[in-house]
């Protein structure tokens, strides 16, 4: 089992990562008209560089990640026992995977023009 | 063992952020904010992920979502993050044990030295950044 | 509440003085009732008090006890904040009876609940079993594999300076009333977590010089429920009576886990 330190020096390196990220990623909304940046267009321009897909990937890891393990720790404070604690570790694990898995695949097939 | 026997507060503690000062009430707002990011982080990427769905679904996402009351979601979540995130760099520096003082002999009337100035400032220029990033982005979004 | 009857006859030093005494104020307490094998609800009962302006909260109680209702159940013991038995709840605020002055609340109404996050075995006694099995689990004491006493007749002796032992002395001063227990927002829902009150008397150990133990409880510490579970929101050491300020002590010890010190 992999033990608690390491669990929350991976959620305070997360959370580190994640704010340098999101500070460019809301800079991009901002360097043009924040409405003008949302259309479609603009929006398929973005993707289409890569460094641009690669911060929207690491934001999407490093956040998921520090997400969910924030919710677990909640979880876990909030009730006890060893069936509980297993469906939380194991549900939030799940619910990690499965949103970087929903958000990657946008990503990936947005950024190779497969749409 | 009934609860009322075991006598532990309960998610009452949790919801009741007015004692026990500031501290306490960073501890509860960082929870509440934490927690709102992620419903909005799930939320958001549902959201973008229409753009798989062509020019359309895009543009009706857009519709749905680029809306005051949309705009006013936007506003909160700028304003959670930039509480999250300040504080969140606060806590981490204080779990590593700066900034929360120096163990010494306790005096009478013993001021919790962890519970300083410095902590408090952080809190209060967390909580009044958060502000001016809301106002700032009723300015963007709501502006002209 | 009985008072000392001053004899203002026969001494003019003595009358100035109580010319200075209040006149008694009455106030009302209302104090939690409550069997675990018997009710299964806590009711408060009232009782109307006159106390003089030295009057702590447990005088208070004790008069109640030996004057109106024997059968009021309360731990209690030194009466001068040394022996940690007297933590209740008293408007809310965990605080130990005998350090607490009546006349400091600034109230018309004094609420008296036991402590909360402790089971309660009556009244307001309250079942320290786990806070005191948690503090064992930490190994509260000087680890290493040497000692002072010895077979033979040499002195030996485990000196310290003054700096070392400011490095701990702060954490020595609990009393293990479990105030902090009580008013920890992580205590109130994780029956399992280990507790401010735990958790700082391992880093007494750990920062003692003395102690070789460092590694041996930064394991034990190191799990679901131990330390990464406080969230420094520090309403521990907001009521810690004896300025021991838990919350200090446990984010020192977490920094050894996060590699800020060694
Ligand atoms: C980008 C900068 C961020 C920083 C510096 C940051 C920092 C932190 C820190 C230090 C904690 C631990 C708090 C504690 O132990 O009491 C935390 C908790 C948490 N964070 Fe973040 N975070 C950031 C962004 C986010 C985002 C974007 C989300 C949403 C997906 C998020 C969700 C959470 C949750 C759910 C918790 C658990 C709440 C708690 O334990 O109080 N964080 N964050
Ligand atoms: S740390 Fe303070 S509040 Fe906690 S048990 Fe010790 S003396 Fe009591
Ligand atoms: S009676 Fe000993 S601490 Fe209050």
């Amino acid at each position: 089992m992999i033990r608690e330190s390491m669990i929350m020096k991976i959620h305070y390196a997360t959370a580190l990562g994640s704010v340098a990220l999101v500070v460019i990623h809301v800079l991009f909304r901002l360097t043009q008209n924040f409405h003008d940046s949302l259309k479609f267009d603009n929006v398929i321009t973005n993707y289409s560089l890569l460094p641009y897909s690669i911060l929207l990937e690491l934001i999407l890891i490093l956040i998921s990640i520090h997400g969910f393990n924030g919710l677990r720790v909640i979880l876990l404070e909030l009730n006890q026992g060893q069936k509980y604690e297993t469906i939380i570790t194991y549900g939030c694990l799940a619910s990690m995977i499965a949103l970087i898995t929903y958000g990657s695949r946008t990503i990936l097939m947005t950024s190779m023009g497969m749409i | 063992m009934n609860k009322q026997h075991n006598n532990r507060i309960g998610i009452k503690a949790w919801l009741n952020p007015w004692r026990y000062g500031i501290e306490r009430f960073a501890y509860w707002l960082m929870r509440i904010t934490g927690v709102g990011l992620l419903v909005y982080f799930i939320m958001h990427i549902y959201e973008t992920s229409s753009i798989l769905d062509g020019k359309e679904i895009w543009n009706k996402m857009l519709d749905l979502t680029q809306t005051p009351e949309g705009h006013l979601i936007l506003v909160l979540v700028i304003g959670m993050s930039t509480f999250h995130t300040i504080n969140g760099i606060r806590i981490m520096l204080g779990h590593g044990g700066i900034g929360v003082g120096k163990a010494s002999r306790p005096d009478y009337p013993y001021a919790p030295k962890s519970q300083n100035m410095k902590n408090k400032l952080c809190i209060y220029a967390s909580i009044g950044l958060a502000a001016l990033a809301m106002l700032y982005s009723v300015e963007v979004m709501f502006g002209e | 509440m009985a008072a000392i009857k001053i004899h203002e006859e026969n001494d003019q030093n003595v009358k100035s003085i109580a010319a200075d005494i209040k006149p008694k104020n009455k106030i009302l307490f209302k104090i939690t009732k409550f069997n675990p094998h018997v009710d299964t609800h806590m009711k408060y009962v009232d009782y109307d008090v006159e106390y003089e302006h030295w009057n702590t909260v447990l005088d208070a109680l004790l008069m109640i006890k030996h004057k109106v209702d024997p059968s009021l159940a309360l731990r209690y013991s030194c009466r001068q904040a040394s022996c940690g038995s007297c933590g209740m709840m008293i408007n809310d605020k965990p605080s130990l009876a005998c350090f607490t002055k009546i006349n400091e609340l600034g109230s018309d109404v004094v609420k008296i609940e036991p402590m909360s996050n402790f089971p309660i075995l009556r009244d307001l006694a309250v079942d320290f079993t786990q806070m005191f099995n948690t503090h064992k689990k930490l190994k509260p004491y000087i680890i290493r594999s040497d000692s002072e006493i010895s077979q033979s007749n040499e002195i030996k002796e485990f000196s310290q300076d003054p700096d070392s032992v400011e490095k701990y002395i702060q954490f020595a001063n609990c009393i293990k009333c479990g105030l902090c227990n009580s008013a920890c927002p992580t205590m109130a829902t994780d029956s399992s977590f280990m507790g401010p009150q735990a958790l700082t008397q391992a880093y007494r150990y750990v920062s003692d010089d003395r102690d070789k133990g460092k590694n041996t409880r930064l394991k034990i510490i190191d799990e679901r429920h131990g330390i990464w579970r406080c969230h420094f929101a520090g309403s521990c050491s907001k009521v810690c009576p004896k300025g021991v300020d838990p919350a200090m002590g446990i984010q020192f010890l977490r920094s050894y886990l996060l590699g800020f010190r060694d």
